[in-house]
């Protein structure tokens, strides 16, 4: 309980850190670049809209900045992120739901594929210890860590949709298709999630695999193992009951954590494939320089990432009785 | 975003940190360095990207030596593909693509050299008095530590960027140590703990030296191969997380990196128009650059967790 308590205060806090990072930075930056924006939007979006972010962002506003940050944490705790400039006059929840199933589909599923995938294989290969996929996989995947998610996406599109032109390179669909649950539409949406499903697989997969195969080399060095080939155990249960079941741990851990990452994982594959998901969004409205959107953008892929932690740690806790009393 | 995408945290799960049972105080420190360059040339992983990392310092100390035309002059004809004159060809905006690519290591490696170098030290500083000083200090900077580590880091960098707007060199190298350092201060705190008990620092105690005599003397050169892991891990977080910035156009469009040359690249359609080298040349070195600290990073795990070590012949290793 009191564990639990623990980590709960600590995601109040985080989520406060990050609020408040939103808050000041605009305000620290020499001479506010919200003052810039405002000013450029001044002509199309209505007196009432700019009243709002005036007072968001610290902008000829009569407030003190206490008040103002007052105003800012009441306005967040009650869903009120004001309206979306680039997209006006939609509001910024509006704009967000629009784009969130998207990169819930692509990169969710894309994670859940290459935790699987990488598991499996980091226990063959820490089972194999020195065969053949054994001696690849750990320096293939070491230098697949270091390659931009964003490059793998281009030479993707390179390759498959520019010179074999086998699925197409931008869009989530196509829009000359009516969006509905249809066979051809679902079809269509798959095709256009093929490639950056692939980009992020590439680029994630060798995460998991090292993680597992490393930890199942130490497990596998266990007297318990030992005692379990003494006693003559098949093979397979040894493998799988014996030293997978414990060394999967970090492997489950990081993967509760990664759920969370999955509505701001893929900025940079949605931004190479045009797809129009969250971090879409989000480089959109950088690029447009509509604040509101990105403040409310960021603040809702840290929040999704800090309820994945919080219930990883409860979940560690609960699996394993050790970590329930160190910080 | 699986975790970080680094691979610091491939190899050590759940931040946990990194075993070195062979630390033993006073002994190692002498055979520290000779050690280290043992290491290198008997680990083949080590040597590729010793290798790799050499070449590229090259690259970035005498540019002019292979490239011979101006990395910013848009003087050529546009567009061509790859000949004798132009190795990579040249942009659609007539630079040549190979000149651009051996001048924008420099960038890269200040970058990388930099963060690496600032955000080890601040990783250093805050781990090791955290473990040191405990108490109410450990449990601030603990909190500070991991309110960071939890933040994500590329939003949080993107929307930093934007308000800065057009961030140079120096202004990329403060904002990635300012956002990257928690990764390597967590595991540094985590061994500065470990050997907090010891005896060798027991006796410096006893002797009555002071605290930061205690630090600077005996605690830090015992967690060498540790600092050296956090600055290849923060080298190569500052290249991946550089290049994506400027290949967004977070960075100064004007300067000549290969972050950069991409964010030119993709705003060109270079792979609509079939300019495949302006996109694949930039990103394939930035991919090298990062392989060459990742290789080190993982051969420096290697040595300090010899379990990791590849088997030769013998299929399972066992114990005894």
């Amino acid at each position: 309980m009191r564990f639990a308590l623990r980590r709960v205060g600590f995601f109040v806090l985080t989520l406060w850190a990050a609020l408040t990072l939103n808050f000041f930075l605009p305000r620290l930056m020499p001479g506010n670049p919200a003052e810039a924006m405002l000013g450029k939007f001044r002509g199309p979006v209505s007196p009432q809209a700019l009243k709002a972010l005036e007072v968001a962002f610290g902008v000829e506003t009569k407030e003190g900045l206490a008040g103002q940050y007052v105003h800012y944490l009441g306005n967040v705790a009650t869903g009120n992120f004001g309206t979306s400039l680039y997209f006006y006059p939609q509001s910024v929840g509006r704009v967000i739901l629009d784009a969130l199933p998207w990169t819930l589909g692509l990169v969710g599923l894309t994670t859940i594929l290459a935790f699987l995938l990488g598991t499996g294989i980091g226990i063959v290969a820490a089972w194999r210890r020195g065969g053949r996929l054994d001696s690849v996989v750990p320096p293939v995947f070491v230098i697949t860590s270091a390659i931009p998610y964003f490059w793998v996406g281009m030479m993707l599109i390179l390759v498959f949709a520019e010179q074999l032109q086998w699925f197409p390179a931008a869009f989530a669909y196509n829009v000359s298709l009516t969006p509905g649950f249809n066979p051809a539409f679902i079809v269509n949406v798959v095709e256009h999630a093929f490639l950056p499903a692939l980009a992020l697989l590439i680029t994630t997969i060798g995460t998991w695999i090292l993680t597992m195969r490393n930890t199942m080399v130490t497990t596998l060095a266990e007297d318990y193992v030992r005692m379990a080939r003494a006693k003559g155990l098949p093979s397979r249960r040894i493998m799988f009951d014996y030293a997978a079941r414990n060394a999967i741990l970090p492997n489950l851990t990081g993967f509760a954590m990664s759920l969370g990452f999955v509505v701001g994982g893929a900025i940079l594959v949605e931004y190479v494939f045009n797809y129009p998901g969250v971090g879409y969004m989000l480089l959109q409205a950088v690029s447009q320089e509509d604040y509101p959107l990105m403040q409310a953008l960021f603040l809702l892929i840290t929040v999704a990432v800090l309820v994945a932690i919080l219930l990883a740690d409860i979940a560690t806790a609960i699996l394993d009785p050790r970590t329930r009393t160190a910080d | 975003m699986a975790m970080l995408p680094v691979s610091g945290s491939a190899t050590q799960p759940g931040g946990m940190p990194a075993a070195a049972p062979h630390v033993t105080g006073r002994g190692w420190r002498s055979a520290g360095l000779g050690r280290i360059v043992r290491a290198v040339r008997s680990n083949r992983k080590a040597t590729v990207g010793t290798v790799l990392l050499v070449i590229f310092i090259l690259l970035a100390l005498f540019p002019g030596v292979i490239a011979h035309d101006s990395p910013t002059a848009t003087i050529y004809p546009r567009s061509l593909g790859p000949s004798a004159a132009h190795l990579f060809g040249t942009t659609a905006l007539g630079q040549d693509i190979f000149a651009q690519a051996v001048y924008g290591t420099r960038q890269v490696l200040i970058i990388a050299f930099g963060v690496g170098l600032f955000s080890t030290g601040v990783a250093v500083l805050i781990g090791v008095a955290a473990a040191y000083l405990g108490g109410a200090w450990d449990g601030v900077l603990n909190l500070i530590t991991d309110v960071l580590l939890v933040i994500p880091l590329f939003p949080l960098l993107i929307v930093i960027a934007t308000y800065v707007q057009n961030a140079g060199t120096v202004v990329l190298v403060i904002v990635l140590t300012l956002t990257g350092w928690s990764y390597t201060a967590r595991q540094l705190r985590a061994q500065a703990l470990s050997l907090r008990k010891r005896d060798f620092l027991e006796a410096a105690r006893v002797r009555g030296e002071r605290r930061l005599y205690i630090v600077v003397v005996e605690i830090i050169p015992t967690m060498t191969s540790l600092i050296v892991a956090s600055f290849l891990t923060n080298a190569l977080y500052a290249v991946l997380f550089g290049s994506s910035l400027q290949f967004i156009g977070l960075g100064d469009p004007n300067s000549v990196s290969w972050g950069t040359m991409l964010y030119w690249a993709e705003n060109n359609a270079a792979l609509q128009t079939g300019q495949y080298l302006w996109a694949i040349v930039p990103g394939a070195l930035i991919a090298l650059l990062g392989a060459a600290f990742a290789l080190l990073n993982y051969a420096f795990d290697e040595i300090g967790n010899p379990a990791l070590r590849p088997v030769r012949r013998i299929r399972v290793k066992r114990a005894g």
